[in-house]
């Protein structure tokens, strides 16, 4: 299993789709927008996410194509959120078209909600922090509360309490919410339904920003309950950390890129500061990095794809090994912008930001190592 | 020139079994063997026909050595040969005369005959082009004198390439010629070079009026350093035709036995540690597999460079990472006798042999800040260091 390595390249249709929303974000996404966006009501960007999503059929890729989606696989997932990483997009792809998607295949008969993410009319979020890693125990901030008179009939259950740091969930139109019970289970909540509040939460990454939800009473549909609500959790979970793993790799590399492109123009002592070994050495090393971070995303991507048995490997891998590059990549390219690098008008700080937040997202890479501790036997103690 | 329908790997397979069917190894001499099946085109066929090869896909040499190794097939002295095969033999194929080709290559790769590279020296490191040993013509001859160093398999080998000074003159990258020379000749001295493991895997190799035939000059006089750039790219492109390597293979494997068989070594920090490094090692193991399936594809990527940098940093960590983990034992060293080691083993041995062996993997074929220079400025496109020797003839550089 371990021994027999999937392809790792991208295919022709991965790069094609790569190409087709790499162009699409340069010409609507820019930096320039989304620094603007920041720090307005609105982070996400609604308009961007119906040519992305819709028009590109991103938010479907996932999707059966009987259940109107790309019916492709978390390769080409991979390929989209690679891409969506270089541009810090404000958009809910992971949230929606990957986790929530996830969760939703992984229980039956969920086509009509399915179709409508595939055409972007509707987005849906995982209701859990953001930082929470594949595993994790079951959620119980949120509980099954007594019924109302009618809920029976209607088949509606009640939950209340909260989930704090919640990411894609402001743009939703519809939470999966695992809540604590008898048995443990995954619930539907429409985000309009009353008792359901969210609150913005002020991000470290601007260009995903978090919210907290509460449920007070929310009426609710029971979509899987016991161990195939936990499967589905696991398996959402498990293909968020992946992706991400794609999209910190993107992101990384368009750190070097921006700064690589950088140290060529700028010039200290009558030469470009690309020209001193002391950049040059570490731009090196951060190639190197990257390019190592890619083969351990891709195979991730690769492992999601097939169900490998070696998935739960491959993702804390990536995860663990992706987060740190990016991470790197995006100091990088801060400290060698120099002055211009620390500034709020460069976009520098996007990619800083969403570094850091995506290297908690979905477990640490201390998390994911510890998780490797248990996966390839090798025990703390 | 065989034809597409005679170059699928099913008509291949034919032709080993036919060549098989004809030529029993188990009844013939190793040599007459293995110089019947490169007559034959079966030594690599990737190679052109009538030097060993048939011509076609490299891809299909996995094949014939299956097909071969099934049916108990002699080896060719392949491991001791490396530097033959994985070297001298795509130098010659690229810029070797058809009479050099024709009088080399069959015992080449029939390993009758082992090589080696004579082009490091003590004054010429990274900067090889600065090299000083002299080859001064004599009629048909050249006669050369200097001092080589780090020459692997010098004890053995019956031929070495020879990159020599031919025209001090002229800038340093333009007066240099490449040559095989016969390590036979009287001139030619070869001494043990003691590494810190305390073994002596290196030579050195002294040149006195060493005598090499003008028909044994590879490439045209004064283009040396053109010759020398494809031996040391040809070494790259050996690293395609691998297979795969399994999950814990190399350097991280006696770490992560140790760490499962020794649970008394175990505390916090070296778990952290230990966990890093596997995840690294891992990494690299599917970065390597990514460079071959590059390869493989025909769309070769700047990534070697990568792999040789990290391969280097992490025998280096891994190996630290296993003497400090081995706690007092860790104190103790298995030998420091002066031997004579065939084959390069960089996992061999204890841990601290190990960890002293790795400390060459950052320097030999090319240090990693050399690396680093190349992906900064062939991969990135960085500007170039200052090159103040480029236009100086080599005998007025400073030494």
């Amino acid at each position: 299993m371990s021994d027999e390595i999937p392809d790792l390249l991208y295919s022709d249709a991965e790069r094609a789709l790569s190409d087709a929303l790499a162009s699409l974000l340069a010409d609507q996404g820019g930096f320039d927008k989304t620094l603007a966006r920041i720090e307005s009501a609105r982070v996400y960007d609604d308009k961007l996410w119906q040519a992305v999503g819709a028009d590109l059929g991103c938010a479907g890729l996932l999707i059966p194509e009987r259940d109107g989606g790309a019916g492709a696989s978390y390769r080409e997932a991979a390929a989209a959120a690679e891409v969506l990483g270089s541009f810090v997009a404000p958009v809910p792809f992971l949230g929606s078209a990957v986790v929530a998607t996830t969760a939703l295949l992984s229980v039956s008969s969920q086509g009509d909600l399915l179709a409508k993410m595939a055409d972007g009319s509707m987005t849906t979020a995982l209701a859990v922090p953001f930082a929470t890693a594949p595993g994790a125990a079951y959620p119980t901030s949120v509980r099954v509360a007594g019924a109302r008179p009618g809920d029976a009939a209607k088949a509606v259950a009640r939950l209340r309490g909260m989930v704090a740091g919640v990411a894609d969930a402001l743009p939703a139109g519809v939470l999966l919410v695992p809540a604590d019970g008898v048995p443990q289970a995954l619930y539907l909540v429409d985000m309009a339904a009353e008792g359901v509040a969210k609150a913005p939460v002020t991000s470290l990454d601007m260009t995903r920003q978090l919210c907290d939800l509460s449920f007070d009473d929310v009426p609710a549909t029971l979509i899987a309950s016991g161990p195939s609500a936990t499967r589905a959790l696991d398996a959402a979970l498990a293909a968020g950390a992946g992706i991400l793993a794609a999209e910190q790799t993107g992101l990384a590399q368009r750190c070097l890129d921006m700064t690589v492109a950088y140290v060529k123009e700028r010039k200290q002592f009558a030469r470009p500061v690309g020209s001193f070994q002391g950049l040059k050495h570490r731009l090196a090393d951060l190639w190197v990095s990257v390019t190592q971070a890619r083969a351990a995303s891709r195979y991730a991507a690769a492992c999601l794809a097939t169900g490998s048995a070696d998935a739960p490997v491959a993702v804390a891998l990536a995860k663990a090994y992706c987060s740190e590059v990016a991470v790197q990549a995006a100091q990088e390219c801060v400290q060698m912008h120099g002055g211009i690098g620390f500034t709020w008008e460069h976009p520098a700080h996007l990619f800083l930001k969403r570094a850091k937040a995506d290297s908690i997202a979905f477990g640490t890479a201390d998390a994911h190592r510890a998780a490797l501790a248990s996966l390839v036997n090798l025990p703390a103690s | 020139m065989l034809t597409e329908a005679e170059a699928t790997p099913e008509a291949i397979r034919d032709r080993v079994r036919a060549f098989l069917a004809e030529h029993d190894p188990a009844e013939m001499a190793s040599q007459d063997f293995n110089d019947a099946r490169f007559d034959a085109g079966l030594a690599w066929v990737h190679y052109p026909d009538g030097l060993g090869g048939l011509g076609v896909s490299r891809a299909l040499q996995t094949l014939v050595d299956a097909e071969f190794a099934a049916a108990g097939a002699p080896g060719h002295n392949a491991e001791l040969n490396a530097i033959g095969l994985g070297m001298a033999a795509p130098t010659i194929l690229a810029y070797g005369r058809d009479e050099q080709q024709k009088r080399w290559l069959r015992r080449l790769w029939t390993g009758q005959e082992i090589w080696c590279q004579l082009f490091s020296e003590p004054g010429a490191g990274s900067d090889l082009a600065a090299l000083a040993t002299r080859a001064v013509r004599d009629g048909e001859e050249w006669v050369a004198n200097g001092q080589k160093v780090w020459t692997s398999l010098a004890q053995h080998a019956r031929r070495a390439l020879l990159v020599a000074r031919t025209d001090p003159d002229v800038p340093k990258h333009q007066g240099l010629t490449y040559f095989a020379v016969d390590m036979t000749d009287p001139g030619v001295e070869v001494r043990p070079l003691r590494q810190l493991t305390g073994e002596a895997e290196f030579n050195e190799v002294f040149l006195t009026d060493v005598r090499i035939p003008d028909a044994d000059r590879i490439g045209q006089v004064g283009e040396g350093w053109k010759v020398a750039n494809a031996t040391l790219m040809s070494e790259r492109v050996s690293i395609g035709a691998s297979r795969a390597a399994a999950r814990e293979s190399g350097m991280i494997a006696s770490a992560a036995r140790t760490w499962r068989s020794r649970s008394e070594l175990r505390t916090p920090g070296l778990h952290d540690r230990m966990l890093r490094l596997w995840t690294e090692a891992e990494v690299a193991r599917l970065a390597g597999e990514r460079l071959r399936q590059q390869l493989a594809a025909g769309k070769p990527g700047p990534e070697g460079s990568a792999a040789k940098l990290v391969f280097a940093r992490l025998n280096q960590e891994i190996s630290g990472f296993e003497v400090e983990l081995a706690g007092g034992d860790g104190l103790r060293y298995d030998d420091w006798t002066m031997r004579r080691p065939e084959h390069t083993n960089f996992y061999g041995r204890g841990p601290g042999y190990r960890y002293l062996r790795a400390k060459g993997n950052s320097i030999e074929g090319g240090t990693s800040e050399i690396l680093r220079n190349i992906v900064a400025e062939r991969v990135l496109g960085l500007p170039g260091e200052p090159r103040l020797d480029k236009d100086v003839p080599w005998k007025d550089l400073p030494r």
